[in-house]
């Protein structure tokens, strides 16, 4: 390793939280209703988060290490790079453009891999598993072949972290697989892995206005900012998000957004589930032992 | 969940008016933000600030503390080889609070705190209670910093206030077998060590909260023949120097995850706190001033806790074919529960602001002279958070154990079973009204401002604050009861002020001020929130308790004139 530190990225993305569903989450159309669902961090993003900050615990003493979140979506998607700094990431990167508009998970993994190629130096990235607003999966594993990285998916368990190899315990159909390998490494999260840190007092104090320059842009028009961006960024540089457009990651343009998705949606079926009669039981063993058998049957348990 | 964000009142006491004064004297008129990156600009960037490391409190209160009360209830700590280990809970609560970075919220910046005024700290101590009233214990216990910061040595303070936000735990170690409410005859011994300059310390302790801190503050006799309260030192005491064993934990009805130590000094060496003889009559007393306004919000967080339990239930629950918050003697219930935890609420913070603008002044007075207007406001403020906060410990202590109770009213026979958490709210509540001075010693300290009119004359300032014409109404019946206590002191001065008579009836004397009082805040707070653009989710709850707040106190003052009216010097012997 010839860097000076150790460099983690990890990818996350911002996604409607689809756990809490209302009647307008879908449009006519039956494509996602983004307005009417809150913006969350994917969660299984924020365990890939939390086991960055923990190789980086791991390694803190030894040599200096940064952690970079990458993320990209709407210039809304700088909450979670703020998010990420509140809980231990060093600093991260907006990708935003209209050009990236209808990206499977093809074009997204090429433009991510874009990104990942123009930060330069890196040793170990984390990506969550999956996004709750596609399920794919498939995201980091493209990545991973894109950089040309060996993977790991599914990790749930950091077991050990050296500065020349990491340990994980990877969750499998039926059990677990322990696998160590050296850097640079690709690392797919499980939903199973430790929760994410909470928000540190002192970082929340410290990052609170850490901002991309369009967010900075938007706010200077209806409010009263004491300094000019450039200045405030001169003064506390930390304070500043990187934001990279479509030209900035020297992409090949026909691979991005639309052209690059070869993913077609056929057609979008608006399943209504309704419950047509309900049945009553009481507590009684009989009756207990009845809906046991029927839901075994109906393989609902 | 998030018991911050679950819970508009605590925002809207963090909105005050006062707290612009408040940051201005705490962040000396913000000096410090062009060079520190953790000093706020302004006051809108300081409550900013308060407001986002709250949502941190009130998600691990929410998320972590309250999950793991009922095991930490259960389990209990342990002694092992003389030493204390806590329940698996309570040790990843306090990981948990410490990873981010919360502990030494109100100490200086430069000590690694945050800096932020009591209010905020306050709440965040409100919230620990709400999850595990034994927990606030050692949350709350680094109000020991405060002691160490406001009296101790710079020495001392560089080498200990930093290690708070470290995670290092504290306690304060006064009581001795025989010596409990009455502190003057403490025991424990301090010796000079010429060799090893240091202090030593030898003796027992008993029922010390979290005992076997890092960080001990002990009250010792380093007078030798001296037997009052102007032989004793304060000491502190570091648990790294191995000196201490711990002879048991006690078994307790409530807040069992707090441990209750009695502790044997052998030889202990030990740092002398400020000056020689000052431990009691100065040190302590201002500590315990700290602990107790301490009890008022965990007193507060506890009942919040029993309520919420409460109210669920009674939605939920079905009688008759209607959930049984439908039925008025229910719903009463929880009407009086709310309104009881919205005044101490309001008196808490009250409080507290008092408590801020004091200590920021007492902080200011050491980098420089204060102005005459300056000095003019500290005493006044301190002597309003002097006489505020026996009546926060009375009441708030007194309600939660009311609302406690009810709380398993409420939930009728399966209240009575373990089941339920508000079972372990009623062990825990308590305590409350018991330690950090009983609820009759707070009546001792709060009966003097009642003869010289200290607290008539802040009534009198509540009367002439500013109030919208529509809650006139509601004033004027405030102060008819202002009339009626009137007459209740009146009639009780009359058998002298040094009566036994008079002391026999400062308990009632004192509980109808708290009710004058209360009732003039959450007055305050209609008015302030019926004018407020943020805060219209709660404006109605304010209002409702506001008015069974004055007819509670209407019935309660009018019980209380009849009492004393009725009451001759010789009934004393009925009781006697």
């Amino acid at each position: 390793m010839n860097n000076k530190y150790f460099q983690i990225v990890v990818l996350a993305k911002q996604v409607p939280d689809t756990h809490n569903v209302g009647k307008d989450a879908m449009k006519e159309d039956g494509t996602i209703n983004r307005a009417a669902l809150p913006a969350i961090f994917n969660p299984d993003d924020l365990k890939a988060l939390e086991m960055a900050l923990a190789c980086k615990d791991a390694l803190k003493d030894i040599m200096p290490v940064k952690v970079t979140i990458i993320t990209m979506g709407p210039p809304r998607a700088a909450e979670i790079v703020r998010e990420s700094m509140f809980r231990g990431a060093d600093n991260g990167i907006v990708i935003s453009d209209k050009r990236f508009a209808g990206s499977d998970t093809l074009a997204t993994s090429y433009a991510l891999s874009a990104a990942v190629k123009k930060l330069g130096h890196v040793d170990l990235v984390f990506t969550g598993r999956q996004a709750i607003d596609g399920d794919t999966a498939q995201v980091g594993p493209q990545v991973a072949e894109k950089l040309e990285l060996p993977q790991i998916t599914y990790a749930e368990e950091l077991v050990s972290m050296t500065e020349n190899e990491i340990i994980i315990k990877r969750r499998l159909d039926r059990g677990v697989e322990t696998v160590k390998t050296t850097f640079p490494v690709l690392v797919t999260v499980h939903g199973n892995a430790n929760d994410c840190r909470p928000r540190h007092a002192k970082r929340v104090i410290m990052y609170k206005n850490a901002s991309t320059y369009s967010e900075r842009q938007q706010s200077t028009d209806n409010s009263q900012q004491t300094l000019s961006t450039e200045a405030l960024w001169e003064k506390r540089p930390f304070l500043k998000i990187e934001e990279w457009n479509a030209d900035d990651i020297n992409p090949d343009f026909s691979r991005l957004g639309m052209s690059g998705s070869p993913t077609k949606v056929k057609s979008i079926e608006n399943v209504v589930l309704t419950s047509k009669e309900n049945k009553t039981i009481n507590n009684s063993e009989s009756e207990i032992n009845e809906l046991m058998k029927e839901l075994i049957t109906a393989h609902i348990i | 969940m998030n018991f911050y964000n679950d819970n508009e009142s605590l925002k809207f006491y963090l909105s005050h008016p006062v707290m612009d004064k408040i940051i201005k004297l705490k962040e000396r008129n913000f000096v410090d933000c062009e060079n520190d990156m953790m000093a706020p600009e302004n006051v809108e960037d300081a409550i900013d600030s308060y407001d986002k490391v709250l949502e941190i409190v009130g998600d691990l209160t929410a998320n972590v503390l309250e999950p793991n009360a009922e095991s930490v209830d259960h389990e209990g700590p342990q002694v092992v080889n003389n030493e204390i280990v806590y329940a698996k809970g309570t040790q990843k609560n306090h990981e948990a609070l410490r990873d981010a970075g919360l502990y030494g919220m109100s100490l200086p910046r430069k000590y690694n705190g945050l800096n932020f005024p009591y209010v905020p700290y306050v709440m965040a101590a409100e919230m620990v209670s709400r999850a595990d009233a034994g927990f606030a214990n050692i949350w709350g216990l680094q109000d020991c910093a405060e002691t160490i910061y406001e009296f101790a040595s710079d020495e001392i303070k560089d080498k200990y206030l930093p290690l708070i936000n470290e995670g290092f735990t504290c306690s304060m170690a006064l009581t001795e077998p025989d010596a409990g409410s009455d502190l003057q005859s403490v025991r424990l011994k301090a010796t000079f060590d010429d060799e090893h300059n240091c202090w030593r310390l030898n003796g027992v302790k008993r029922f010390i909260t979290n005992g076997d801190a890092d960080i001990q503050l002990v009250l010792a006799r380093s007078e030798e023949g001296t037997t009052d309260g102007r032989g004793l030192s304060y000491f502190l005491y570091d648990r790294r120097d191995n000196a201490v064993t711990v002879r048991r934990i006690e078994n307790k009805l409530g807040i069992k995850g707090s441990p209750t130590a009695e502790l044997v000094f052998n030889n202990a060496p030990a740092l002398l706190i400020g000056e020689r003889r000052m431990g009691l009559i100065k040190y302590v007393m201002s500590l315990m001033n700290g602990a107790r306004l301490g009890v008022g919000a965990q007193s507060v967080g506890l009942a919040e806790a029993a309520y919420h339990e409460a109210l669920n239930y009674a939605q939920q629950r079905e009688q008759f074919g209607k959930a049984i918050l439908n039925f008025p003697q229910v719903y009463e219930m929880i009407g009086l529960m709310r309104a009881k935890i919205d005044a101490t609420r309001s008196l808490l913070y009250e409080t507290t602001r008092f408590v801020d603008l004091y200590k920021a002044y007492d902080s200011i007075s050491k980098e420089r002279t204060l102005t005459a207007e300056e000095r003019q406001d500290m005493k006044y403020s301190q002597r309003c958070a002097d006489m505020m906060t026996p009546m926060l410990k009375l009441f708030a202590s007194e309600y939660a154990n009311q609302v406690a109770y009810d709380s398993i009213q409420v939930h009728g026979g399966s209240g009575f079973m373990k089941e339920y958490k508000c079972e372990r709210h009623y062990r825990d509540a308590r305590i409350l009204n018991i330690y950090e001075g009983t609820s009759q010693l707070q009546v001792v300290a709060a009966i003097r401002f009642i003869g010289n009119g200290a607290y008539l004359k802040r009534v009198e300032e509540y009367e002439a604050m500013p109030l919208n014409e529509e809650l006139l109404p509601l004033r004027q019946r405030i102060n008819k009861m202002k009339e009626s206590y009137l007459k209740i002191v009146e009639t009780a001065e009359k058998f002298g002020t040094s009566s036994e008579a008079y002391d026999f009836l400062a308990r009632r004397m004192v509980e109808a001020m708290g009710h004058l009082i209360m009732s003039h805040l959450l007055l305050q707070d209609v008015n302030r929130i019926s004018e407020a653009q943020n805060f219209k989710t709660s404006e109605a709850q304010f209002m409702k308790s506001c008015k069974i707040t004055i007819a509670l106190g209407e019935a309660e003052i009018a019980k209380i004139l009849t009492f004393v009216e009725n009451f001759k010097e010789e009934d004393l012997s009925m009781y006697n």
